[in-house]
């Protein structure tokens, strides 16, 4: 089992990157993009017979905690077999 | 006053802190990330520089350090606390200290002279800035724009925490003079209860006229009168 986790700046917090990026797209003549945020991807391997909910509720915290920064970032967790 | 120095692998001002704290006539020394106490200090510094390599997030990694659990121990005890640069951002991370700084607004990182304006004279770390002085110093980092939401500014300012802002030179706080985008100007802030408190800047690289400017010591000294009235 993997967890599949999507870190991104809050919509309030500054994204420099993203706003470069979206920069560059315009002047690569890519047409209609109206936002770029740049974030975090974490993968995360889990042992084989790993219990799905209770990896769910540790990862939740851990995301919580340590991996995404609740002042700053949302995050999305995924768990996939 | 003797200073318990923090020292991560990555830290690279914890020398700098040493030795400024060492030349306004102090002791201190460095207390490795892995250790489980303080030792005998009368106050913290968490020294700048780039712990477990800014993996993750600034400072993200230190916080979780075995040292850093008995420095979140000294705070609460009312001890003395000061993070300069990513001492700052650890202590964000830890939550001794509310907000987060987060990538520069430029993308740049930036080294170079900055104005500081104190906006609070009555703390353990200000209480030594003359009234009338912009203090001068040096910041030297990628990631110093500070972030907090509205509610946590309101209760900032409510609180009197905010400490220190960056300025031009006649102490005023444009935009021009903001380095890295931090919102309303912020460069230190202190906690409520005005035990800890961080930075941006380097007074540790601002304390001998020799480094073009001691305005730095201002900030030591402060903490020095502090601990000789408790």
């Amino acid at each position: 089992m993997k967890a599949k986790l999507v870190i991104t700046p809050k919509k309030a917090v500054l994204d420099p990157v993203g706003k470069t990026v979206q920069n560059a797209l315009a002047h690569m003549g890519y047409q209609g993009v109206t936002g770029v945020h740049v974030g975090k991807y974490i993968e995360i391997d889990l042992a084989p017979g790993t219990d799905k909910a209770q990896a769910r509720e540790a990862l939740n915290a851990a995301a919580h905690k340590f991996l995404s920064n609740p002042v700053i970032e949302d995050f999305q967790l995924e768990l996939v077999d | 006053m003797h200073v318990a120095v923090l020292q991560f692998p990555a830290s690279n001002c914890d020398q700098d802190c040493v030795h400024a704290v060492r030349v306004l006539g102090h002791t201190a020394n460095l207390v490795w990330h892995k250790d489980t106490s303080l030792g005998a200090a009368d106050a913290v510094i968490v020294p700048g520089g780039f712990s477990y390599g800014d993996y993750l997030r600034c400072g993200a990694i230190a916080r979780f350090s075995p040292v850093m659990q008995a420095v979140i121990q000294f705070a609460a005890q009312g001890g003395l606390v000061l993070g300069i640069c990513n001492g700052f951002q650890i202590l964000c991370e830890a939550g001794l200290l509310p907000g987060a700084l987060i990538r520069n607004r430029d993308l740049q990182f930036h080294c170079e002279q900055v104005y500081l304006r104190t906006l609070q004279r009555d703390t353990a770390f200000t209480s030594r800035i003359p009234e009338t002085s912009v203090l001068k110093m040096p910041i030297a980092h990628g990631e110093g724009c500070y972030f907090a939401d509205e509610p946590t500014l309101k209760a900032l300012e409510a609180g009197r925490q905010i400490l220190w802002q960056y300025t031009d030179a006649l102490g005023q706080a444009t935009d021009a003079a903001n380095p890295n985008g931090s919102v309303q100007n912020i460069a230190g802030i202190c906690n409520a209860r005005r035990n800890v408190a961080g930075l941006m800047p380097h007074p540790d690289r601002a304390s001998e006229t020799l480094l073009g400017t001691d305005d730095g010591k201002y900030i030591f000294q402060s903490m020095v009168a502090a601990l000789q009235k408790a």
